[in-house]
């Protein structure tokens, strides 16, 4: 939310909040803010009031700011992420301990009470005496109530008058309607003839020590969910080595800046993000990436915060800090992630909008058919009816069943190094039919390089002089290649003039007075170039999955170059899996049929479309949509974006740092098309997982309902007692998180 | 008697449909200026029904006081927003809701409900 104050500032302004505790006026806010501004190298200051909160950005260090605050007469503390988040465990923890002590007191008393009345140790009702004694027991059942279950009663009231209902409104009054008609008997036990004088007064307090077992057990199921979230929270080391004023010195991880240069040594965290300046390494990146080699780092290379340095002993400069590092970043889009919901769980939100009511409602027709026809005694059917049908329903497990899903399913892409923006990318990657494949730098390394030269009336110095001349204006890849080569030769480049680009066809520039032209076949032929005599060598060239490319000097052909980017190690393996899960492979390419088909007879592609120029692949991508294929595409983001966001899910491939590629539904922090592979099987585990759980909420509650409405009955002569109710829809949702942790053990 | 508590039945389920699902809620905050209070506690969102003017930004500030973790995820699911609620700690929301239509927030489980009416400007 402060970002967009930022955005023009350099990136050493690092934001800071604090927290000062003792502001009492909005006078006070005034006296901190200027405080704040006041300390030298701050450049903003912004005091919270309702939050008791100061934003600082600067270039300053915390203790500084809080001594400030201290000399104007505050309590100023350092607020940090961390903090945040073991406070939130430790809140946790309360509420589980404080759960299982409701659990006990409740479930205590409610056997107490049970075990009286089953070995009839009080007095009848008919006698005074045990009026008075059933009253106590009464009183006792209102205890529980309140101190187990009074959270049912005010989030039923507070729901009821915002006409709402839920989960509590069902416990409530389903407790309550046990409580109230219990009391009422103890006090008029002739109102009702003696057959039905029977009390509820155990069932009551076991239901409520049932319910908040379940939620006890739910809360410590659901613990294990964010497990991949904790893990890359884990994963940010507390401490670096800064190199500051000719010495190194360990600092907190907040107080590194930008800029500044960080010692690594062997089997050290790396604690921000940076560029290598001195020495060189191993880098253990599986952590973000999913990749399990390390990557080789040699100065000018970048790492990441939090992988790990294997070998040897390096110096960095830190270019990203505190919320910028790739780590924060990937822990901010997986928070998010979790937290989205696809399609398919929205049918669950509108069935649980309408749940509760329909429930009360059944109630009531229940409670109306037992009173009419039911046998004697009534009142005693009717109330076990209604109260089961009350307390079994849970609206919680129907809830729960796809968050609590997407939540583990989220977070075990992450563990692969697969970043998935929308819950919606979630569920139709596991529904594509067709996956497009963009060649260079996806199933290729993206690297190419030179690999064959033909020159034709000049030497091939000077064609490759010339060539890279031209191409050292270029930013193509394929430019690279050729000017990369001439510095290998140790050949110089040649200055050329008014160079100019024509996409997706070659460049035209001018060398020594004369034109030279560069490009493929098509664009030769457009400026009536004769080529006659590299007709066959370009085939070749081709044939072998060499990228040609003709070069006219003057006029008439001058050679040719052959570039081939060198396909990656583990693509054909990742496309056989694809294809092994009955999706459709296509690749798409700017090259020319032959090269394009040599390269798709390699990594074994179902098919290929070549020569299309960049602006032309998302139309190529809604072509197969409007087949009816369900598209996904995977390219390396800059110029793939159009198809990436035209296509039904977008996969970026990342470079492990590089992780804000907009335009992507899923992010692929591993160079390696295993990625797609594995997120083709994550979602479709967790949609699997997902219907499991919506089945078995949806298939509890219409059986269970019936059940407790007593429709066996006339059967088989069952009713359900409340507190089996009790007991299953406690289960319920336990089953459910349960079923979503069955997801963390998933290997796609 | 048995009739009385028939026509009570019938005249409860009529009163459940009419409260649950009939009747349209009045009390709505309409958002203008400052930051609109929304108060996080025991299943329900209060205010739950928010009016705010499309095309300007919007500070939802959510004061969660429900420490059970049902309460800790507020969704808007077709704006693609969603938050982490700190316990007792007001947590401010702003965006900009660009185009007029009725969206629901929620929590995780959709148990809080709530109500982002965007009006035309
Ligand atoms: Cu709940």
């Amino acid at each position: 939310m402060a970002k967009a104050t930022e955005s023009t500032k350099p990136k050493s302004q690092k934001t800071q909040r604090l927290h000062v505790s003792d502001m009492s006026c909005a006078g006070c806010v005034e006296t901190v803010e200027k405080t704040l501004k006041s300390v030298s190298g701050v450049n903003d200051a912004r005091v919270n009031f309702a939050e008791r909160t100061a934003t600082v950005t600067g270039d300053v260090s915390p203790d500084t700011l809080v001594d400030a605050v201290g000399n104007a007469g505050y309590t100023a503390s350092v607020m940090d992420g961390d903090i945040a988040e073991s406070e939130k465990e430790n809140m946790e923890l309360g509420h589980y301990k404080a759960l299982l002590k409701k659990t006990v007191v409740s479930g205590v008393i409610g056997l107490i009470i049970f075990l009286v009345s089953m070995l009839n140790l009080l007095p009848p009702l008919e006698a005074l005496s045990g009026q008075v004694s059933w009253g106590v027991v009464s009183i006792l059942t209102l205890f529980v109530l309140t101190y187990g279950g009074g959270r049912f009663f005010t989030g039923a009231w507070k729901s009821f008058k915002n006409h709402n209902a839920n989960m509590d409104t069902l416990i409530a009054i389903g407790t309550g309607v046990a409580w109230v008609y219990s009391t009422f008997i103890v006090i008029f036990p002739y109102s009702v003839s003696e057959i039905a004088r029977h009390m509820y007064f155990e069932t009551a307090a076991i239901i409520i020590a049932f319910i908040n077992l379940g939620s006890a057990l739910e809360m410590r199921a659901r613990g294990k969910t964010s497990q991949a979230i904790k893990r890359l929270i884990g994963l940010q080391p507390k401490t670096a080595r800064v190199v500051r004023g000719g010495s190194e010195v360990d600092i907190p991880i907040e107080e590194v800046e930008f800029g500044d240069i960080v010692r690594v040594r062997p089997g050290e965290k790396i604690p921000v993000d940076g560029e290598l300046t001195e020495g060189s390494s191993h880098v253990d990146e599986s952590m973000l990436t999913g990749e399990p080699m390390p990557v080789e780092k040699k100065t000018g290379d970048e790492v990441a915060g939090g992988t790990i340095n294997k070998s040897g002993s390096f110096l960095f400069r830190a270019t990203r800090i505190g919320k910028d590092t790739a780590l924060a970043q990937i822990i901010d889009m997986v928070r998010k992630a979790q937290n989205t919901k696809p399609a398919i769980g929205r049918l669950a939100d509108r069935v649980s909008g309408i749940f509760v009511p329909t429930v009360l409602i059944t109630a009531v027709v229940t409670m109306l058919i037992w009173f009419n026809f039911g046998p004697a005694p009534r009142i005693t059917y009717m109330l076990v009816t209604t109260m089961a049908v009350l307390i079994i329903a849970c609206p919680c497990a129907l809830g729960l069943a796809t968050p609590i899903s997407v939540m583990v399913g989220v977070g075990k892409a992450a563990e692969y190094g697969v970043l998935i923006r929308r819950g919606d990318a979630l569920q139709q990657a596991g529904q594509l039919t067709t996956i497009v494949l963009d060649k260079t730098g996806t199933i290729t390394e993206g690297k190419p390089e030179l690999t064959a030269l033909d020159a034709e009336g000049i030497t091939e110095e000077e064609l490759l002089g010339i060539s890279a001349g031209v191409e050292a204006n270029s930013e193509h890849p394929l430019a690279e290649a050729v000017v990369e080569a001439a510095r290998k030769r140790g050949i110089e480049l040649k200055t050329v003039e008014s160079f100019g680009a024509v996409s997706g066809h070659g460049v035209r520039a001018v060398y020594g007075g004369s034109e030279v032209l560069m490009g493929n076949r098509k664009f030769m032929l457009d400026n009536k170039i004769d080529i006659e005599t590299a007709v066959s060598k370009s085939e070749e060239l081709s044939e072998s999955g060499q990228t040609v490319i003709f070069v006219a000097l003057g006029g008439s052909l001058a050679g040719v170059l052959g570039i081939s980017d060198p396909v990656k190690a583990d693509s054909r393996e990742a496309i056989k899996r694809l294809q092994a899960d009955g999706i459709r492979v296509i690749m798409l390419t700017g090259d020319n049929r032959v090269t394009a088909g040599a390269v798709a007879k390699q990594v074994g592609v179902d098919d290929f479309i070549a020569e299309v120029l960049p602006e032309d692949k998302a139309q190529e991508v809604s072509k197969l949509q409007r087949k009816g294929e369900k598209v996904g595409m995977v390219g390396d983001g800059i110029n793939d974006a159009p198809a990436l966001a035209g296509a039904d899910v977008g996969f970026a491939i990342g470079t492990g740092t590089d992780v804000a590629i907009e335009s992507a539904d899923i992010t692929l922090m591993r160079g390696s098309l295993h990625g797609v592979a594995d997120a083709v099987g994550i979602s479709k585990a967790t949609l699997r997982n997902i219907k499991e759980n919506l089945i078995g909420a949806f298939g509890y509650n219409t059986l269970a309902i019936p059940v407790a409405a007593g429709i066996l009955f006339p059967f088989i002569g069952i009713l359900l007692n409340p507190v089996i109710a009790g007991a299953a829809m406690a289960l319920s949702s336990v089953t459910v998180v349960t079923n979503a942790n069955r997801l963390r053990w998933f290997k796609p | 008697m048995s009739i009385l508590i028939n026509i009570l039945g019938l005249a409860l389920t009529a009163f459940i449909v009419w409260w649950f699902w009939i009747y349209k809620s009045g009390a709505a905050a309409h958002a203008e200026g400052d930051a609109v209070s929304i108060v996080v506690d025991s299943g329900v969102y209060e205010p739950s029904v928010i009016h705010a003017p499309a095309g300007e930004p919007l500070t939802l500030r959510f004061i969660r006081k429900d420490s059970s973790p049902c309460a800790e995820k507020v969704i808007f699911n077709d704006l693609d927003i969603s938050a982490d609620l700190p316990v007792g700690e007001p947590y401010d929301l702003s965006f900009t809701p660009e185009k007029p239509g009725e969206y629901e927030f929620t929590c995780q489980m959709a148990m809080y409900r709530g109500k982002l009416i965007v009006e035309p400007e």
